[in-house]
């Protein structure tokens, strides 16, 4: 009995910090944006007093406005365009970088310096390099090609932010697939050699089929990046530029109008917006994708207790060993 | 420390030698010249533009504006030293310091202590805790922070570091307790046996084992949370006014918006302001890569 309250006071002791924290600046905002979004209010005092409680009329008014319309179908678009350009390339990146060769560690490290440098300074340099007299078109009329307005004109600037977010993000996608590569085992390979496949039948066959989980998971955190793109796009474009490029995202959107225009209920209600839609997005991907990855993560106690059953059979399978847990935990953690 | 990372080492046994090429080994083979192309090709890409800014600022406007993708022809050295021997720069640089030092700090700190719970204690609630640490990974900051400003600024933390640093504890929270569960799921109940055995305590257990054990998920678990403190933009834009608080990225963007047409000056100080953040990544990536790709291997 002493030793089971004891055993209570250190859970409490040791969980505690960290669950204030988490409640306190990540779960209470979440709440308070649901209670602010029904006022208009601009950010003074209290909102029920300062403010008017209007009901649902923020939302009607962001599901009604145009630039919101174009702010989630761009952001839709990065969504999709990021899975499209970056998975496939980063799968031959990592097949070509899992070979054994000299100087693949240094290659390794180098493809990884872009996702380190912080978003502002890839921003900044993009901007002074894409701009019409900058370094870009300089060198396209160095060889001959015209250079264009990359950043200003509508028909191209989606796709230089699509190709600044591919710069920026693919070497880190990389690095996660060359891992996954590396987790299966080489004996597949050997086996399939001698039945006489070919390189590209034993990628196709048993590297894309075995990746599966990893390439799901990095799916998911690109998913979860591109729902949240911000610092990238008000770097370049600017916070008014954004709209007339063809690149505001949803959350450029909710800067704009709450923090900028002063309206907090209203901006708000925008992060309530982008807040329900990430989550179903997510919640889908889970149902229908990630379900057999991500076991438990996400779902309650009855989950956990599902997981471990099967940790537990797949233990005796395979004689040991809860590595499969905490791959795929890791691979979330990825980023 | 040495034991764990001598027992990881030895679990994944070859496949990370090679991997990594921890070993310099003779037997490597030189690659077919495709591989090298395509590689370089690769490189090339994720490196020009980094290249152009620390090579850029070694020019005048003068000769940007003559030929923008030229080489630098006289190397000027004005850009740097101005910047260098700017205060505006080394305040930045020491406010993104204490930032991220804070945050990294206080990421380790609550997410080992939670992650122990969760990972050596039976109760009911662990995989309840664990969910809900874990579904935070689906909300980064940016959806909350509307009203998040809001509740520093009741709590009157606007243009304080420290509005910056508990926010990004918080944040940073699910992906580190994600990493270093595992972590300590793995150190062997036959340890802690043992070390009860000799009449240490859970708590003892956790201070003089637990701790130096999980030595390499800390590691990771700092530097990517240090990391993301140091390239963070949105809260301290919503956060801070007073630009003598400004951490670097502000600071970047603060500086080109004012030497618009100082264009050799922005690179200089855009240049200087990611070296540490690469200084930190090229010591440590060994460790970063290496403990990400662990991970993934399990």
């Amino acid at each position: 009995m002493n030793d089971r309250m004891r055993k209570r006071l250190e859970i409490t002791a040791l969980s505690l910090p960290a669950l204030i924290m988490f409640v306190g600046f990540v779960i209470v905002p979440v709440i308070m944006a649901a209670y602010y979004g029904f006022y208009r209010w601009k950010g003074f005092g209290q909102p029920s007093v300062n403010g008017q409680f209007i009901g649902l009329q923020n939302y009607g008014m962001i599901l009604t406005d145009p630039n919101f319309h174009d702010a989630l179908k761009h952001t839709l678009l990065v969504m999709i365009a990021s899975l499209i350009i970056q998975g496939p390339l980063a799968i031959l990146f990592a097949l070509l970088l899992n070979q054994k060769f000299k100087g693949r560690a240094i290659i390794r490290t180098l493809i990884f310096v872009p996702y380190v440098v912080s978003e502002v300074i890839v921003g900044t340099a993009w901007s002074l390099m894409l701009q019409s007299t900058g370094a870009v078109n300089a060198l396209l009329n160095s060889i001959g090609l015209p250079g264009a307005d990359w950043i200003a004109d509508p028909n191209i600037a989606f796709w230089t932010l699509m190709f600044i977010i591919s710069w920026k993000y693919i070497g880190f996608a990389v690095i996660l697939m060359i891992a996954g590569m590396q987790s299966i085992p080489e004996e597949l390979y050997e086996a399939a050699m001698v039945d006489g496949a070919g390189f590209w039948r034993r990628q196709w066959s048993i590297t894309l089929p075995l990746l599966g989980p990893t390439i799901r998971i990095w799916a998911f955190m690109s998913i979860i990046g591109s729902l949240q793109l911000f610092d990238l796009v008000y770097i370049v474009w600017g916070q008014y530029v954004a709209g007339t490029a063809g690149t505001s995202t949803m959350a450029t959107y909710m800067v704009r109008e709450g923090r900028l225009a002063n309206n907090y209920g209203y901006g708000s209600a925008v992060a309530v917006v982008i807040f329900i839609i990430s989550l179903a997005i997510a919640l889908t991907y889970q149902r229908l994708v990630l379900n057999r990855d991500l076991d438990g993560a996400i779902t309650t106690a009855r989950g956990e207790k599902e997981r471990r059953r099967k940790e537990r059979d797949r233990a005796l399978k395979h004689g040991g060993g809860d590595g499969g847990d905490a791959e795929i935990a890791s691979e979330v953690a990825g980023l | 420390m040495r034991s764990a990372d001598h027992n990881r080492a030895d679990a994944r046994g070859n496949a990370r030698e090679q991997t990594y090429g921890l070993r310099k080994s003779a037997k490597t083979p030189w690659g077919n010249p495709i591989v090298y192309f395509f590689s370089l090709v690769l490189v090339a890409i994720c490196i020009v533009p980094v290249l152009y800014i620390i090579i850029g600022a070694f020019r005048s406007n003068s000769q940007i504006t003559r030929s923008p993708a030229g080489m630098p022809n006289p190397w000027v050295f004005d850009n740097y030293i101005t910047v260098f021997t700017s205060t505006v720069f080394w305040s930045e640089l020491l406010n993104s310091l204490v930032v991220s030092l804070g945050t990294m700090i206080g990421v380790v700190a609550l997410a080992l202590m939670v992650s122990f719970v969760i990972a050596r204690y039976r109760f009911k609630f662990s995989g309840v805790l664990y969910s809900l640490f874990a579904a935070g990974m689906m909300f980064p900051i940016t959806v909350a922070i509307t009203p998040l400003y809001l509740l520093l600024r009741n709590l009157s933390l606007v243009n304080t570091h420290l509005g910056i640093i508990l926010p990004q504890i918080a944040f940073g929270l699910p992906q580190a307790i994600i990493i270093l569960v595992p972590f300590l799921k793995s150190i062997p109940v036959e340890l802690e046996e043992a070390a009860e055995l000799d009449g240490c305590s859970r708590l003892g257990f956790f201070a003089r084992m637990v701790l130096p054990l999980s030595w390499p998920g800390v590691a990771t678990v700092g530097i990517l949370s240090f990391v993301a403190s140091w390239n963070a933009y949105m809260l301290p834009l919503f956060l801070l006014n007073d630009s003598s608080k400004f951490t670097l990225p502000l600071g970047v963007q603060m500086f080109s918006s004012q030497h618009s047409v100082d264009t050799a000056q922005v690179l200089a100080f855009t240049s200087l302001s990611m070296i540490p953040a690469l200084i930190c990544f090229t010591i440590f990536q060994k460790k970063i890569v290496g403990g990400l790709a662990g991970a993934v291997k399990g």
